[in-house]
């Protein structure tokens, strides 16, 4: 008999742990995965409460995020490996080109 | 109910520290590492969220290919352990952070009200590979159809972008 | 009741010219010079048959009236373009178009080999366009736009050889003092709305006027029309805003003709004319009318005894003249002021005409100090000039002769012993001068250059063919008004719709003729004094200088207004725009490049930083739904 509150508590804190992992870090590798834990606490929601709601649409849902991470986060590689040949860094405060 | 209550909290204390842990290690294959025990872990919750077929999805999927993948970069591009800190940087997002939980708390509260996970009337077969099936073909069978497009040009795109100039 | 038809032609009327003026601007160079003129004179002929056409079926003491749309409407004031036509109209739109016509095919030959000759027939068309608007308006705002509108053709064609800057100067004369009179003449439009209004009766359409302006109080009536008089000096170059057309005279010969003499001078008398029941009602205005015109016919036509120049003389005889329309105006003649004002179309551009055919003969000689002895050379010229000068000077029969009696009469009538008297001798002067003009460009030894007598020649069929109609009109259109004592007047009848028939004659029938015989004896003196003193040469005498430079008015003008203007002008230009606005203007932007300066520091092209803006109005966005 969990409330559903909890499991949006601790979405919204896994969400949070991304969105600081994404601003904090210097790796270009580690922003990324702190991305697919944005993703996750997406996903966690939507569980939650497709299993609130019964409805198993939310558990759909679920599959197509899924999907999608895994394409974003292998291009996003793809990116990245494409920029270390450029100069071998993982720095992103390295790359300012657009400054200004 | 104390016990479900219990895992509950387990899950949710491990998940916390894997999670804080991806950011705040700083070799990035440690980062790695805690990543696939943070989705492993949020396997098991949805395991216990009677959403199984998802569960063995995450593992298969994230956990599983993605994490390689991340791996094989990490291993490939072979990056130093050195990352500068500045600690106004590091402060301030951290206190961004914990605002940013608050204010999502605050909100979602409401959202879900009291309504209760467990025991809720839910049928024995759901989140059964039937069910998911069910719903996946019928009520979203042009996402579907849409993702295997998204998942080919996103190969596509990779394999360009990596390849080395001939 | 008045009968009102409405026509289709109307608005043709004065559409045409305006078409045929876009066309020309379009598409006159390829259509070549002489089809740009043929094409501009069609035109003009087209309205022509259309106003007769009208004429001919306007309904007994009727008008016709077309409204084509709404032009302003933001109640209470509303104003149409809509057109009207009545027998005023009906006289102004025969000489526009009539003489105009006549005008624009003489402008065929003289302007034949000038390189902007497409040009030329588009301003001129354009003109006629404008003058038609001015006459057919029924109500005084579009009255105005007419005005305005030939206003600026005077100015494009004054200027019409801009390469030469003494052309363009002279044009920007006639412009600005125009305008002078243009801000009185919009104050008493203004000035004349705004009291109706306060009676609640607030409207600018003459036929509504009329009924209505008995409801304002005799002062006001004479403030407004002692400005919309004021507009008229400039236009109608009265003192004392006459002073642009003599200068106007740099343009070419047609278009001082057409403008400067027959019509867009006239509009002032036309819109007197127009407003008769609004003058009517302001005695003392009427009264420094009459002395402003007559006054206006003596100076100038002293100024006119000591020029030089062939057409300086015409254009300040085309001044006197319209003092004498003034003073007809001035007593409450309307009739006859519009009267002399179709004989003094024909007569004026005939001279004009003439005069223009003498200059292109002499391939472009002005002065009459070089001219002479040229009967020989312009044999139909001569006489057509002679036929106008006649006309001007009241010779028997002539038109000037029946028109400009009907004036010195109803002045000593209706006006004042004064009145008569110096207008009688402004009588005499004018055969003087017209004379003297006469004798020292026909007859006498024959003074120009040795090198152009070879080429002398007479005008083109072209050209000569207009003088010698408008000669004849010279002749003919008096016999239009005739004194009681003669035929009648059949012109009286014909505008009595307009201004009501002319209040019973206060004099004789002796008395008139009496006049008459004395207004004959002092032309024909001074025609004769004229051929003593210029026939066959001349010597100038004293007192000389004084009237040869136009008694210096055009210097006084220049020191007490143009100076200290230019002055000020000057200041604002050199000191006060440099030092205040500059600085201001420059200091905004100088003020957003630096404010964009600081705002350009946020982009510090690191992904990271723009995270932390995301995440920063996230965070605000959340806040507000909480709240």
């Amino acid at each position: 008999m969990l409330p559903l509150n909890y499991y949006l508590a601790l979405s919204a804190l896994i969400f949070a742990i991304g969105v600081l992992g994404v601003i904090i870090r210097r790796n270009l590798i580690i922003i990324i995965m702190s991305i697919e834990l944005m993703l996750n606490a997406a996903n966690l929601a939507f569980v939650a409460f497709a299993r609130a709601q019964a409805a198993v649409n939310g558990q759909s849902i679920v599959i197509f995020v899924m999907a999608v991470a895994a394409a974003e986060a292998v291009v996003g590689l793809a990116i990245i490996i494409t920029l270390f040949r450029r100069r071998p860094s993982l720095d992103p405060q390295e790359m300012q080109l657009l400054k200004g | 109910m104390v016990t479900e209550l219990a895992i509950f909290f387990i899950l949710a204390a491990l998940l916390i520290t894997s999670s804080l842990s991806v950011i705040f290690q700083k070799n990035a294959v440690h980062s790695a590492l805690s990543l696939v025990a943070a989705l492993f872990l949020m396997a098991v919750i949805f395991l216990t969220l009677r959403a199984p077929m998802l569960a063995v999805f995450q593992i298969l999927v994230y956990a599983g290919a993605i994490m390689v993948i991340f791996l094989f970069v990490i291993m490939l591009l072979n990056p130093r352990a050195r990352e500068p800190r500045k600690l106004v940087w590091w402060g301030g997002g951290c206190l961004g952070a914990a605002l940013l939980a608050l204010e999502l708390i605050a909100l979602l509260l409401p959202a879900g009200g009291g309504a209760l996970v467990t025991g809720s009337t839910a049928a024995a077969t759901f989140g059964s590979p039937k069910e998911l099936a069910e719903s996946l073909f019928t009520d979203f069978v042009l996402p579907f159809e849409l993702t295997s497009i998204l998942l080919l040009v996103a190969l596509i795109g990779t394999v360009v972008l990596a390849k080395r100039e001939a | 009741m008045m009968v009102t038809e409405s026509s289709a032609l109307l608005g043709w009327i004065p559409l045409l010219p305006l078409l045929g003026s876009a066309v020309n601007v379009l598409f006159g160079q390829r259509l070549g010079r002489m089809a740009a003129g043929w094409l501009a004179c069609a035109c003009v002929a087209a309205s022509l048959l259309f106003s007769l056409w009208l004429w001919l079926h306007l309904p007994a003491g009727g008008i016709f009236r077309d409204s084509l749309f709404t032009w302003i409407e933001s109640s209470p004031f509303k104003v149409n373009v809509a057109l009207m036509l009545d027998p005023l109209t009906v006289v102004m739109l025969v000489v526009i178009t009539g003489i105009g016509l006549l005008i624009h095919v003489y402008s065929l030959g003289y302007m034949g080999e000038d390189e902007g000759m497409v040009r030329y027939f588009a301003y001129l068309n354009l003109f006629v366009f404008f003058m038609l608007l001015l006459v057919l308006a029924d109500n005084l705002l579009l009255l105005f736009v007419g005005w305005e509108g030939v206003g600026l053709c005077s100015y494009l064609l004054i200027g019409f050889w801009y390469q030469d800057h003494t052309n363009t100067i002279a044009a920007n004369k006639a412009f600005i003092v125009n305008r002078i009179g243009d801000v009185c003449f919009v104050l008493g439009i203004l000035l004349l709305f705004w009291e109706l209004g306060r009676h609640g009766a607030g409207t600018l359409e003459f036929l509504e006027l009329k009924s209505r302006v008995s409801l304002l109080p005799t002062g006001r009536i004479t403030l407004i029309t002692l400005l919309l008089f004021a507009g008229a000096t400039g236009k109608s170059a009265q003192i004392p805003l006459y002073v642009w057309l003599p200068d106007a005279m740099q343009g070419p010969t047609p278009v001082s003709a057409l403008i400067h003499a027959a019509t867009m001078v006239t509009a002032g008398i036309y819109m007197t004319a127009r407003l008769h029941f609004l003058f009517a009602l302001a005695p003392a205005t009427l009264a420094v009318i009459a002395s402003i015109g007559v006054l206006t016919a003596l100076w100038a036509a002293t100024i006119a005894l000591a020029q030089n120049d062939i057409k300086r003389v015409l254009a300040y005889s085309t001044v006197s003249q319209l003092g004498y329309m003034f003073v007809a105006v001035g007593v409450g003649a309307y009739s006859a002021a519009v009267f002399h004002l179709f004989t003094h179309a024909f007569f004026k551009a005939c001279l004009f005409l003439s005069a223009g055919s003498v200059i292109h003969g002499l391939h472009g000689e002005q002065d009459m100090l070089k001219m002479g002895g040229l009967k020989g050379y312009f044999p139909t010229t001569y006489w057509t000039y002679l036929i106008a000068a006649l006309a001007i000077s009241g010779a028997p029969l002539t038109a000037g002769f029946f028109s400009k009696d009907q004036i010195l009469w109803l002045a000593f009538t209706n006006g004042s012993v004064w009145l008569w008297l110096v207008a009688w001798l402004t009588a005499g002067l004018t055969a003087f001068y017209m004379f003297r003009q006469f004798f020292l460009v026909f007859h006498g030894p024959c003074r120009v250059d040795e090198k152009l007598r070879a080429g002398i020649h007479e005008s083109p069929p072209v050209m000569t063919v207009p003088l010698m109609l408008l000669a004849l009109g010279s002749v003919v259109a008096g016999w239009l008004g005739m004194p009681e004592y003669l035929l009648g007047s059949v012109w009286d009848q014909w505008l009595e719709p307009v201004f009501g028939l002319p209040g019973n004659a206060h004099g004789s029938v002796a008395m008139e003729i009496l006049l008459m015989l004395l207004t004959l004896g002092l032309a024909g003196g001074g025609v004769y004094l004229a051929y003593r003193a210029y026939f066959p040469t001349w010597v100038p005498g004293a007192l000389h200088r004084l009237v040869l430079n136009k008694y210096y008015i055009d210097e006084l003008y220049g020191i007490v207004f143009v100076r200290p203007l230019t002055r000020v002008a000057d200041w604002f230009a050199q000191t006060l725009d440099p030092a205040v606005l500059d600085r201001i203007v420059n200091a905004v932007g100088r003020r957003t490049l630096a404010n964009s300066l600081f705002w350009r520091r946020l982009q510090t092209g690191n992904v990271q930083h723009y995270l932390v803006y995301f995440l920063a109005g996230t965070l605000l966005i959340l806040a507000y739904y909480l709240y």
